[in-house]
């Protein structure tokens, strides 16, 4: 026997052993007609197998399912803790939190730029107060949560701690994750408030903390679905995105942190588009990706350092205005892009959302469509079942090498430094030239009607604008949030809260010290987001795009 | 108007950092021969009377995808007007069909909603222009 076939024998006896010891959903797996099928198909590399190309764990979606978990969020907290409520009685397992704009750039719902914009495209947070609305009578010991949050993230994390204790939930039982990935708001999503090298500090910052207090914390989830929907491409998003997690992976290493500790802490989270195979093979890249560089460049040897676990959510930016409902449609096969791209967890958009936030009756069908692909579809029973189809395995090669050649410039611009790369492209405007010109061609294909979206240049009949049913967030949302905010502010102890935000300003003031205990002890006199964002702007500045079309 | 080259502003007014669209906008105005100031994110009404005061506007063209567009746009149009000028407002982006009417009457000379073509994105400003010239 050969050796190339030893070592497929091996690997296979490897994961068999593995896949052995994983515990299962069911004794067993077969097709709707009763045929049995095994749990992966290929003789040479298998799940759960670096750089697992195939998935990143050996038993895949036999032993759990991916996490469905929907993004919602809108009005005042009571509000979306009745629909953070509904959804976990609807089968969901995870929350997933969208805070209003003006929450997203720390600022408070007094200030005069949250005019209008208060609870309209998520929930508005001022202070501790409203994190306790929002998560009443939810069992934070049992609950994963996601808070999509990045600017102000270390507040928002300290106020979720803070509810957490008052519930007598240590940090230690807490399990989620915090978007706080500054990088990309430089670059796709523009929610930013101090310039990028500060921002580095605050949350190289909060992944010692996460790393020291809260095991079951992911601190950062390291995002292409922004830089996606502002226009990139596929392979740039995969780039773009890998390349700020390789930047993090940088930070934390310079600040004295151990990569095997963090590297297990790190998510990412992707778009999944419409162009099917692109997409999945772009989730299989990622994966690769991720797990060689983060072995051979940066030292891994722990391999759940080197897993590039990720959470999906299907592409808001493809919904159509015209003729929503085939939005569904569109967001089902995206779904199952994600799914057999091998998705840790999933947010389907509701049909609804190009034109406003869901309706309840949307996001019912958007969890709906995400359960029809895990439960009927029986794509979870075989792990990577597109794995070894020579058009999937071209398509993963190629976006491995387009991501590469980005890899490359980046690391050439920073002199060897992915994160002084990426520094230099943010400041050069590289990154939002390069989304803009992506944006721009495919802009240019659909005018041109080489590009068909359907509904939109072609297939335009059958539109009813009339017979549309929008979630609306009245003014009496920011009327009401106001009042609470005055009510909070005028029974608290100032004397206080002045010393908790000196005491913020101190610590920004020293490398050396932990912004996020002095975060928290903060939050508990409920001092407001934005004065706590400003306790910090006083010491790091804030940063102005420079306007580039 | 022979050599005229029509000078349009661009901003994101407000908080809202989607900037997507605007800069397509931006570089298809520019394509129809118009020259483009494009303010960029974060302005605020004082921000875009000046600018518009400055550049000696034809147009200025707004970007909302927040649902703000019922609070913002009246109050950029009244600060358009408190300093006495008459520019065309146009507002791009996520603007349900059932609030055009509530905009219009508020002043905004023209909304384009989603699936807007190149070819509407540049007819709009121009009506827009030349039905403020013509008034």
């Amino acid at each position: 026997m050969g050796n190339e076939e030893n070592q497929k024998l091996n690997a296979r006896e490897a994961w068999e052993l593995d896949y052995q010891k994983a515990s299962l959903r069911d004794d067993n797996f077969e097709t709707m007609s009763g045929v049995p099928v095994d749990p992966v198909y290929g003789d040479d590399l298998f799940p759960g197998q670096y750089p697992y190309t195939r998935g990143i764990y050996p038993s895949m979606y036999r032993s759990r399912l991916w996490t469905m978990r929907m993004f919602a969020g809108f009005g005042t907290a009571e509000d979306t803790n009745l629909r953070f409520k509904e959804l976990l009685r609807n089968g969901g397992t995870g929350l997933s939190t969208a805070f209003d704009m003006p929450t997203l750039m720390g600022r408070d719902s007094d200030s005069e730029w949250s005019l209008g914009e208060v609870g309209r495209a998520g929930v508005a947070v001022d202070t501790l107060a409203d994190m306790e609305d929002l998560f009443a009578e939810i069992d934070l010991s049992t609950v994963s949560t996601s808070m999509t949050i990045n600017g102000p993230a270390a507040t928002l994390l300290a106020m979720y701690v803070a509810v957490a204790e008052q519930n007598g939930v240590g940090p230690q039982q807490l399990a989620g994750t915090i978007q706080n990935d500054i990088l990309k708001e430089y670059q796709a999503q523009k929610e930013y408030i101090y310039p990028p090298r500060p921002s580095m500090r605050i949350i190289t910052d909060m992944v010692k903390y996460t790393t020291a207090e809260m095991p079951k914390w992911h601190p950062i989830s390291i995002s292409g679905y922004h830089i996606r929907e502002a226009g990139s491409t596929a392979a740039q998003e995969l780039a773009f995105t890998l390349a700020n997690g390789f930047s993090y992976v940088e930070a934390a290493i310079a600040a004295g942190q151990n990569v095997n500790e963090f590297g297990k802490r790190l998510s990412f989270f992707f778009n999944s588009h419409s162009d099917f195979f692109e997409e999945i093979g772009k989730f299989r890249a990622a994966r690769r990706i991720w797990a060689r560089w983060m072995k051979e460049r940066y030292g891994a040897t722990d391999e759940k350092a080197m897993l590039c676990r990720f959470h999906t959510q299907t592409a808001g930016v493809s919904l159509t205005a015209q003729q929503p409902e085939i939005n569904i449609a569109r967001v089902g096969i995206q779904a199952l892009a994600a799914a057999l791209g091998g998705t840790q967890s999933l947010h389907t958009d509701s049909f609804d959302e190009a034109l406003a936030l869901p309706t309840e009756d949307a996001a019912r069908i958007a969890l709906r469509t995400q359960q029809i692909v895990a439960h009927e579809t029986g794509v979870v029973n075989v792990a990577d079942p597109l794995g070894g189809s020579p058009y999937v395995e071209w398509m993963t090669d190629e976006m491995e090498r387009q991501a590469e050649a980005i890899f490359a410039h980046l690391d050439d611009l920073g002199n060897g430094s992915i994160l002084e790369g990426t520094f230099t492209g943010i400041e050069n405007g590289y990154f939002v030239g390069e989304i803009a010109d992506a944006a721009y061609r495919f802009e240019r294909e659909v005018n041109s009607g080489r590009r068909i979206i359907v509904g939109v240049n072609e297939f335009t009949d059958g539109d009813n604008p009339e017979n549309r049913n929008l979630l609306r967030i009245g003014a009496e949302t920011e009327e009401y949030q106001l009042k609470r905010l005055n009510d909070v502010k005028s029974k608290r102890n100032q004397e206080n809260v002045n010393d908790a935000l000196s005491e913020i300003t101190a610590v920004a003031n020293d490398p050396t010290r932990n912004l996020m205990p002095a975060i928290i002890d903060a939050v508990k006199t409920y001092a407001t987001e934005e004065e706590i964002a400003s306790a910090m702007e006083v010491v790091f500045g804030t940063y102005v795009e420079k306007a580039i079309v | 108007m022979g050599d005229y080259q029509q000078r349009v502003i661009l901003a994101k007014l407000g908080l809202d950092g989607h900037d997507r669209g605007i800069k397509v906008v931006a570089r298809i105005l520019r394509d129809a021969g118009m020259e483009v100031i494009y303010l960029g994110l974060r302005q605020t009404a004082a921000s875009i009377v000046a600018a518009a005061e400055e550049e000696d506007a034809d147009a200025i063209g707004l970007s909302m995808h927040n649902a703000g567009h019922l609070t913002l746009g009246p109050k950029m149009a009244s600060a358009l007007s408190a300093a006495g000028m008459d520019i065309p407002l146009i507002i791009g982006g996520i603007v349900p069909d059932e609030d055009v009417e509530e905009l219009m009457s508020a002043g905004i000379a023209a909304v384009l909603g989603p699936g807007a073509s190149a070819e509407e994105v540049v007819a709009t400003v121009q009506n827009a222009i030349s039905a403020r010239d013509e008034a």
